[in-house]
């Protein structure tokens, strides 16, 4: 399907953050298989368009909130490979100066906001920050992730009704990968769509394939236009599917092969590549030349990140207090 | 302080006294919770909405996580709001996002982000059963990254009201039902304390406690009405020829351990009186400092006057059984002095 109206520069931009995501999170998992990370790890591996789509719809001083699923929001965004690859390897140049880890990471500097990852937490917060915008009369906005599985908690219906309320300039992105750890978003709610439960209080919804980088953009970009335009918060599903397990021991057999064979086949980026190069943004030849790029940043920011030191325990007594 | 710019005041018009005047002074800072815009359930806010207008003074649905959140959310991004609860119970409503949110993003981003919020409530019993009555202040005293000031008179309630609201960091202020003199509501207030308010501005650090009364013979330390009711006790035991000194900490966290054990290793000897349920409280923390700083100079053992572990209960009689009272405070200074 041609879709040339899209800027060719911002369809090469979001292949190159999907390519960089996907390299990110596999050599994640490979450094955790060797050791290199303490804790546990939660990858976005299959889930790379929704990110991608909705950052590249945002401005540089739109903030974001990532969830525990965190690190292709923060790349997305623009967080430097080496400053997350840190974070994890538990280095003082971490984004968090090691205090925060896989869950908690943020760079207030490009508005990633510091991620709670427990789950539905951030909605209300994302409605007080996007207050503080409209308070202050600035047209930024919040963009605030979670996944399916906040869909039951009481923060987000709070949150939700607060940001509708008060008309607050919030994007709420519903991450649906259909699975909380095992359970199938089905057997937790009776309410499909999930965006339904959203427009329950007043929200503007839209639900895309969230494995089509493009489809996401384009929803995303209609809904910030809104959002920043002052109609208040919308709320935005995105479909998709989690290509491994919960995090680090999950194998994710639970799942019927079928269906994960299903989606593997409508893996997003796959999809973007080839598009890209069927609408004639880049040639072949200039993708394995991107992919090339993502490569070699990959490398040089693990060994960036390797190069820092652990942080000094004196300063695990330090920012407790403001 | 000149004494021609005193007036008597009651701490919840000091407070509000505290929060006009930062609201004139800040324009960053704006007021909500449910019914602010009347006042609010102890009249924190009472006049506010006339004053300030709709944007800063803001009615919130019955949600003290959405609303409680989305303080957190406007302070990290550099507003000052001033969250107003019922009652302090409610904030359990919300836990996650104190326990989390307003005490630990600051240090999980590695002091990325700050939370300037107060949260106001009012606590302990007052007949009104047990969803309605806790201590709240104890809870929100064990998380590091929240301070939590316990203000006892009107003076202390402006200054410390001011320090909150001043503050980069998260702060509770949780003074008494009963203290607060709110309009149709019960005032309980010791002879022994002054009412006087400068109209000047001034503030409470957070961490300094105070001697509310100088005495030789034995320490009490008390927080909100049980400062009143020790207060009381010491005047009644003046006749008898003992000397109370007592102690309000005035801020659980941080706590100001140098002037509280100054006046223990001065007197020997220790009483610790909390309107909480006695397991884990805050004065479990002062006995224990107690035994690590001042051992050598006690001439009794360290007591503790406390709610027994229950659920408080609605009818009077029952509450007055269990919290603790002018006669339990005196018997046990009885018996530290060996009476």
């Amino acid at each position: 399907m041609a879709d040339k109206t899209i800027d060719k520069k911002i369809m090469s931009g979001m292949l190159r953050k999907m390519t960089l995501i996907r390299r990110f999170e596999q050599k994640v998992n490979e450094l955790f298989l060797r050791g290199y990370i303490p804790g546990t790890i939660h990858l976005s591996l299959g889930q790379e368009a929704v990110p991608v789509g909705v950052t590249t719809a945002l401005r540089d001083d739109d903030v974001i909130l990532p969830t525990h699923r965190g690190h292709g929001h923060a790349l997305a965004k623009g967080m430097p490979a080496a400053s997350l690859f840190a974070e994890l390897f538990a280095r003082q140049d971490g984004c968090c100066k090691g205090k925060g880890g896989s869950l908690h990471i943020g760079d207030v500097t490009k508005g990633i906001m510091p991620a709670n990852p427990v789950v539905g937490s951030s909605v209300p917060v994302a409605a007080g920050i996007a207050f503080a915008f409209k308070y202050r009369g600035q047209e930024r906005i919040a963009a605030c992730f979670f996944g399916d599985g906040a869909i039951n908690t009481g923060p987000l219906h709070e949150g939700l009704n607060l940001a509708a309320l008060w008309k607050l300039p919030v994007l709420y992105i519903c991450e649906n990968n259909q699975y909380a750890i095992s359970t199938p978003i089905q057997s937790v709610t009776l309410v499909q769509p999930l965006a339904q439960r959203a427009a329950a209080y007043g929200l503007p919804v839209q639900t895309v394939d969230g494995n089509d980088a493009v489809a996401v953009y384009r929803a995303a970009f209609e809904a910030v236009g809104r959002v920043r335009a002052g109609e208040g918060p919308f709320f935005l599903e995105c479909v998709t599917y989690r290509q491994g397990g919960h995090k680090r021991d999950d194998p994710g057999t639970y799942r019927p092969r079928e269906e994960v064979e299903h989606w593997l086949s409508l893996d997003p980026l796959p999809r973007m590549r080839e598009r890209v190069v069927e609408d004639g943004v880049l040639t072949e030849e200039q993708v394995l030349e991107l992919e090339r790029s993502v490569e070699e940043e990959i490398e040089t920011a693990v060994q960036t990140a390797l190069a820092s030191s652990p942080p000094d325990p004196a300063r695990a007594l330090e920012d407790v207090y403001a | 302080m000149n004494e021609v710019d005193m007036r008597e005041l009651t701490i919840i018009e000091a407070m509000r006294e505290a929060l006009t005047d930062e609201m004139h002074r800040n324009p960053d800072i704006f007021v909500m919770g449910e019914d602010s815009r009347i006042g609010g359930s102890f009249l924190l806010s009472l006049g506010l909405l006339d004053e300030f207008g709709p944007q800063r003074v803001l009615d919130t649905p019955i949600s003290e996580t959405g609303f409680i959140g989305l303080a957190i959310g406007a302070a990290m991004s550099g507003l000052r709001p001033v969250v107003d609860l019922q009652y302090g119970d409610f904030a359990f409503c919300a836990m996650e996002q104190l326990a989390h949110n307003a005490c630990k993003l600051r240090y999980m981003s590695g002091g990325q982000v700050k939370v300037p919020a107060v949260l106001h409530f009012p606590t302990g019993a007052s007949g009104r059963g047990g969803t309605h009555a806790q201590s709240m202040e104890r809870y929100f005293s064990h998380f590091p990254g929240l301070k939590v000031g316990v203000p006892a008179t009107p003076y202390d309630a402006k200054g410390l009201f001011k320090a909150a609201i001043r503050d980069d960091n998260f702060c509770i202020i949780s003074s008494h039902k009963h203290l607060y003199g709110s309009r149709g509501r019960k005032f309980l207030v010791s002879e022994g304390v002054s009412l006087g308010v400068p109209e000047d501005d001034y503030v409470v650090p957070f961490g300094s406690a105070e001697v509310k009364r100088q005495g030789e013979d034995v320490t009490v330390v008390a927080t909100l009405i049980m400062l009143h009711r020790a207060l009381d006790v010491a005047q009644e035991l003046e006749a008898e020829g003992i000397s109370v000194e007592v102690v309000d900490p005035r801020s659980l966290v941080p706590l100001d351990r140098k002037t509280i054990m100054d006046s223990v290793i001065k007197t020997g000897r220790l009483v610790i009186v909390e309107e909480d349920t006695l397991t884990y409280g805050w004065g479990a923390e002062i006995a224990a400092t107690a035994a690590q700083q001042a051992l050598g100079y006690l001439d009794a053992p360290v007591l503790r006057v406390a709610t027994p572990d229950v659920p408080m209960p609605a009818a009077p009689n029952l509450e007055k059984s269990l919290v603790p009272d002018t006669e339990r405070i005196k018997a046990a200074i009885y018996e530290v002095l060996g009476r």
